[in-house]
């Protein structure tokens, strides 16, 4: 497969690292009251849909940018892909 | 033996002979020769014997599709088993032998099978060898083995080296047939990169066998000159004798190029195929079509072949497939076949066509008919004809040409996820459906059947895909007749009628199976074996499909097609290994104190991808034990020096730094004091044990991480991923040094004498206590890191230079030590110590172990968040007897306790549900004189002092041992602090 | 002054050099090389620190090709600057004088291995080495890449037929081979 990184452009897939869905990036708040079940869905119960798929891969024999890859599943047609940075960013990780 | 079916013309050498030999025969035949026709041009048949019935075989075509003449070619650790004759290149000195006989190839004693033929049908195995049981592996495999089965194997190492390469262009041209051609030029004249493969040595395709006349001249000679130009453009690479064998996602294409199997043997060096990576913005599939036979009774003699082969085989080799031929058809290609073969002066016994309205000649006999069966021992003598009223006559022929309509090469529009369509006209399927993104298909390949139509189907395509503005370049001249077929597939009432020549598969298996009931299509192939040989059915799959359509009153495209995967063709799979082989399978790490260690003797281990020095044998020791014994005591007793270089290090620098090693380490460090070093055990976020190191603070926002040296790649990712994605906006930055820095542990006794010979500042107790860490310089100025801490539980060192400066440094702690008798010690000796310190390592960090299961349980910060806080305090792994780390002693000194071993109760039962724990690291102590080991036990902190049995039931162990601290030496830590 | 002295990351005194008629491989061992990672919120005044020391920041995947520093983009905020050792076996100190509370430094001198590679064959050897598209790269344009499954960078030199190798130190003798075997392939 082809990547096409934010900022290197199209990269062989062979280069990056896969780690799945990118909802490991909405790590819950452990000072909840409910850490306890809120971490345990976040550890165990991960999407793995046939279709659309946001997914982490870090471009490990590259720039070492994280990246959230939107792709097929079944196609492995890519839509969009960014900075896993800008991500957290966005989705409010930022202290 | 002269060549007594050569003929005149055809695209060969004749100025050259090339001697070769077959099953020891020797033979000539000209450069641009195939062994396949020169073994016709020869005389030569017979080349084969089946599969499975040992029938006598020839050639049914004259390319990449062919099912029959598989030959073992070459000899020695050079032998190939089922190379395909047919698109062998002729070279001088190339001897090929026949395969699949027990004995020779004109009277194979395995015929017999030929025989028992109503007993080897589909399913065969299935069904007879149910039982006795264990009869399959002491008798019907391996007779089954010896009977069947194809070309054999050289069994000695491949002398040849393959190459793999990666490639870019904008467009990849898959076959450089006239639609090839001309897309190669349309795009080449553009500026475009093109590639243009062809599995073929010469470039030209389908005209080289034809007389077509392209623009005035010979179809032949018109892709010469077009080749020409193409050759002259820069952004053009031609590559001939070259198979694209897959289409991958994103316009990736996987091709072998065969640099040297044209050659007697190839260069030094040099390889012998390449396996091209080709990044490709578009393709075009220009892969031409592949004729298809007619199933009849014993359709499968030497001498039957397909139209197409024998008309190829005539004008571009300038060989008869005989000298009386005759053609069997149900469309007009057929009668081409008849008609070149008839200028050229062979004798034509008979076209006969099964369509009533056959078109006529007035050069030989067309009959209206069909044939019916074939007679001749190891090769064809006569076809019997059924005519159209019902009479019987025979044909006296050495050959029989058979044609029943071409099949567009698809299968590359179907490696992601495509499935062709069915085209009423051609009686075939053509690509459809979803292509892989980028490509179009062109000529023949997308059933534009005529020379005409593939010219201009390949300039669109270029045009098309390219995006090039007006009209179409000027296209020659050439051919453009109708597709006039009839579809049909087997003569009504025939059984053993070939299909699958590969796999032994006839009409009456594809009968047989559709009558068990195998009603799927890829059932069907799978209960038969049909197309599942090394051809892939590239001209048996449509026949059965289409009989079976028939028997389940269904059309053909309702039933569909099995899945077409990569490989196109066989490919070595020397090819796909490249120069990862033997000693190049992976990378070698090696250490900045190798080639001292090397000089010194040192036996060296494999740990991951780093070569370490093991121990460091002495003269007079024999057994690995004596060494690494002594380096133990002599290291407690005195100085030991160990290349730790291995270890993960990673710089973690910035204002937050030391809130990001909150985060990734369950213990905290944000009050450690800059010049300090610290333990740090990493948790997943699921509360197991990730990975443990020290982190040293050199500078309030700088500190050096160090990961074990299994996880040094997985830990720097894992805290990339915490940086970007879970803790953007802190002000940290990551980078690796494991291998920026030489690092040496010293330890023993007598280490800070040692070094305080070597550093330039006071690393007295006070001065530079246990954890403290600094940069210094050694040696009059060599910048240098250097951290008191310690594996082997002794007064220990870790020195870090520059690693080009790290053999000088090795060097000069031998120097500065051989007052102390220093010892370098080497990862045996490493091992014996921590267990003996009772330092947990990856048999313990085993992923299924949490802090508390190590006995640090209580370093989870409470105060902090980190990865694995929240789950490592659930219920599930807080449990009441949890395991935990202890050490185990034999009761009987001379005892072992091995790994892997389990404990249980002093009494009571020997089984799983007993099971108490079990060691996970073992070795000798020569500090305590016997065996010592680490290991984890329900509710271990509670039993010190317990008596249990260690049992291994598979390994005959049953010992009597002591639970004991898992401190077995200087369990208080004076040492350390000395 | 110390008295240490340093072999080449292939082990010998002397820095290697094999020749084939269309290539030569030559081992660099007299670079110097430090990383710098911009600060967070300092990454203008990282930028200009950059420009002052080689004329101008690198971009994505170029090189400023500048002496006697030199440097290339490694990642967001990050590059690594490059200089002859002779003149700056310190260089890391003196990136950080020079870059203050601006940026990380992190010496790297010793974590790599170079090796510059000319000659006319250079682009046939390039493609049985890894999958960088040697033919369309300009002088100043890097690739990290994957050779024999060593993660190096490739950087196009001003010389049509000259790249410059960085793979990691340890493997430089895997790293060399499969430098070798590319050359006996294509040369």
């Amino acid at each position: 497969m082809i990547i096409d990184h934010p900022l290197l452009g199209p990269r062989d897939s062979a280069e990056f690292t896969y780690m799945g869905d990118a909802k490991l990036i909405d790590r819950p708040d452990p000072d909840a009251a409910t850490a306890a079940r809120d971490f345990y869905d976040y550890a165990y119960l991960r999407d793995n849909p046939a279709g659309w798929h946001d997914e982490l891969w870090f471009h490990e024999q590259g720039d070492r940018s994280w990246l959230v890859v939107t792709r097929n599943t079944i196609t492995h047609e890519i839509r969009q892909v960014r900075l896993a940075r800008d991500v957290a960013r966005a989705r409010g990780r930022s202290t | 033996m002269s060549q007594k079916n050569r003929i005149s013309g055809g695209q060969i050498d004749r100025t050259k002979t090339l001697n070769f030999t077959f099953d020891g025969k020797r033979y000539t035949g000209h450069p641009g020769d195939t062994l396949a026709s020169a073994l016709l041009a020869n005389g030569v048949r017979l080349m084969g014997r089946s599969f499975k019935y040992h029938r006598p075989r020839g050639v049914l075509t004259a390319g990449s599709e062919e099912p029959n003449a598989l030959v073992e070619l070459r000899s020695g650790a050079r032998q190939e088993p089922n190379t395909r004759a047919t698109t062998t290149e002729l070279f001088d000195g190339l001897t090929a032998k026949s395969q699949n006989r027990l004995g020779s190839l004109r009277f194979d004693a395995m015929a017999i099978n030929d025989r028992f033929s109503n007993f080897l049908t589909a399913g065969f195995y299935y069904k007879t060898f149910m039982w006795p049981k264990a009869f399959w592996e002491k008798l019907y495999e391996p007779i089954i083995r010896k009977a069947a089965g194809l070309g054999s194997l050289s069994l000695k190492d491949d002398p040849d080296v393959y190459d793999k390469g990666f490639l870019h262009c904008d467009m990849l041209i898959i076959g450089a047939g006239p639609a090839g051609l001309v897309a190669a030029l349309t795009a080449g004249r553009s500026g475009a990169r093109v590639i243009l493969a062809d599995e073929d040595f010469r470039m030209g395709g389908r005209i080289n066998s034809e007389t077509f006349v392209i623009g005035g001249t010979s179809g032949a000679d018109w892709a010469v000159t077009a080749i020409a130009e193409l050759g002259s453009l820069p952004n053009v690479r031609i590559m001939p004798r070259t198979t694209v064998i897959g289409a991958f996602d994103h316009g990736i294409y996987g091709a072998v190029e065969r640099v040297g199997d044209h050659l007697a043997t190839s260069e030094t060096g040099k390889p012998r195929q390449i396996l091209w990576r080709i990044y490709s913005k578009h393709t075009v599939l220009a892969a031409g079509a592949t004729e298809r036979p007619i199933a009849f009774d014993n359709n499968d003699r030497p001498g039957i072949m397909l139209a197409s082969a024998m008309r190829t085989y005539a004008n571009r080799f300038g060989v008869a497939a005989d000298k009386r031929v005759a053609i069997f058809t149900n469309n007009d290609d057929g009668h081409r076949t008849a008609a070149d073969l008839h200028a050229k002066g062979v004798k034509i016994a008979a076209v006969v066509d099964i369509r009533p309205d056959v078109p006529r000649s007035l050069d030989y006999e067309v009959l209206h008919g069909e044939v019916v069966d074939t007679k001749g021992r190891l090769g064809l003598t006569f076809a019997e004809v059924k005519l159209g009223d019902g009479s019987i006559r025979t044909l006296e022929c050495g050959a029989l040409g058979v044609s029943g309509g071409w099949n567009p090469n698809v299968h590359l529009t179907c490696h992601q996820r495509g499935r062709p369509t069915w085209n009423e006209t051609l009686a075939a399927f053509v690509p459809g459906g979803t292509l892989p993104p980028g490509m179009v298909v062109a000529g023949a390949a997308n059933g534009d059947m005529s020379t005409h139509r593939a010219l201009q189907g390949g300039a669109q395509a270029a045009q098309t895909v390219l995006d090039l503005e007006g009209p179409l370049p000027d296209l020659p001249q050439a051919e453009d007749a109708p597709i006039n077929v009839t579809p049909f597939w087997y003569v009504e009432g025939a059984s053993r009628a070939w299909l699958d020549q590969q796999n032994d598969v006839t009409v009456k298996d594809v009968k047989l199976s559709h009558q068990e009931g195998f009603r799927s299509v890829e059932h069907l192939k799978r209960y038969t074996t049909l197309g599942m040989a090394t051809d892939q059915g590239k001209t048996s799959n449509m026949g059965g499909l289409a009989i079976m359509a028939e028997l389940a009153g269904k059309t053909i495209p309702e039933v569909g097609t099995t899945m077409f995967r990569p490989p196109y063709t066989p490919t070595a799979i020397g090819v796909f290994a490249g120069r990862h082989r033997g000693k190049d399978f992976h990378p070698t790490r090696l250490t900045p104190s190798h080639k001292w260690a090397e000089e010194r003797g040192a036996v060296f281990v494999e740990v991951g991808n780093w070569l370490r020095a093991q121990w460091f044998p002495r003269a007079g020791e024999t057994h690995w034990r004596q060494s690494v014994d002594r380096e133990v005591l002599a290291t407690r007793a005195s100085v030991g020096v160990c290349d730790v270089t291995t270890l993960g290090k990673v710089d973690v620098q910035g204002r937050d730094a030391a809130a990001f090693l909150n985060m990734i380490y369950c213990n905290g460090f944000g009050k450690l004091a800059v010049g300090k070093t610290r333990y740090g055990l990493m948790l997943r976020e699921d509360g197991i044990a990730m990975d443990d190191g020290t982190a040293g603070r050199l500078a309030e926002d700088h500190f050096v991480v160090t990961t074990t040296t299994a996880n040094a790649l997985p830990v720097y990712r894992h805290m990339e991923f915490v940086r970007q994605c879970l803790a953007p906006d802190m002000d940290v930055q990551l980078i690796s040094t494991t291998e920026a820095w030489a690092q040496y542990a010293v330890a023993g006794p007598n280490a800070r004498k040692l070094l305080e010979k070597i550093v330039d500042v006071d690393i007295s107790n006070d001065a530079f206590p246990f954890m403290a860490c600094s940069n210094i310089t050694i040696c009059d100025g060599l910048r240098a890191r250097l951290f008191r801490i310690s594996f082997s539980g002794e007064l220990a060192y870790e020195i870090a230079v520059p690693t080009a400066y790290g053999d000088a440094l090795m060097r000069k702690i031998m120097e500065a030590g051989a007052e102390f008798d220093v010892t370098p010690y080497g990862t045996e000796a490493l091992g014996v110590m921590r267990i003996e310190k009772g330092h947990a390592a990856g048999n313990e960090l085993n992923g299924t172990t949490t802090a508390a299961n190590l006995g640090i349980g209580r370093m989870v910060s409470g105060l902090k968040d980190s990865i694995g806080k929240v789950l490592s305090q659930r219920a599930g792994l807080n449990a009441e007897g949890d395991l935990r780390q202890v050490g185990i002693k034999p009761v009987n000194p001379a005892d072992p306790v091995p790994a892997g071993a389990h404990l249980m109760k002093a009494t009571g039962p020997v089984d799983a549900a007993h099971d108490q724990g079990y060691v996970t690291s073992a070795c000798y102590s020569p500090t305590l004189g016997h065996a010592i080991a680490l290991g984890f036990l329900k509710d271990g902190s509670a039993r010190l002092g317990e008596r249990m049995r260690l049992v291994s039931p598979l390994t005959g162990v049953n010992v009597d041992v002591e639970i004991v601290s898992a401190h077995f030496i200087d369990p208080d830590g004076e040492r350390l602090r000395a | 002054m110390h008295n240490l002295t340093t072999l080449t990351a292939l082990g010998g005194a002397d820095a290697r050099v094999d020749v084939f008629d269309h290539i030569t491989i030559a081992e660099n061992d007299g670079l110097a090389l430090a990383s710098v990672a911009a600060r967070m919120g300092q990454e203008a005044a990282c930028q200009a620190h950059l420009r002052t020391l080689l004329g101008a920041v690198p971009e994505v995947g170029r090189a400023v090709l500048h002496d006697p520093e030199a440097g290339f983009w490694m990642g967001p905020d990050q590059w690594m600057v490059g200089a002859p050792r002779a003149t700056h076996e310190m260089l890391a100190d003196q990136l950080k004088d020079h870059f203050g509370e601006t940026a990380s430094i992190t010496e790297q001198s010793g974590a790599w291995v170079c090796f510059d590679v000319t000659g006319p064959a250079m682009p046939d050897m390039s493609e049985r080495l890894c999958n960088i598209p040697i033919r369309e790269m300009a002088a100043g344009d890097v690739r990290r890449s994957v050779i024999h499954q060593l993660g190096c960078f490739v950087i196009r030199r001003d010389a049509p037929d000259h790249i410059r190798i960085l793979g990691p130190r340890a493997s430089a003798q895997t790293l060399h081979h499969a430098l070798i075997t590319a050359a006996q392939s294509t040369a």
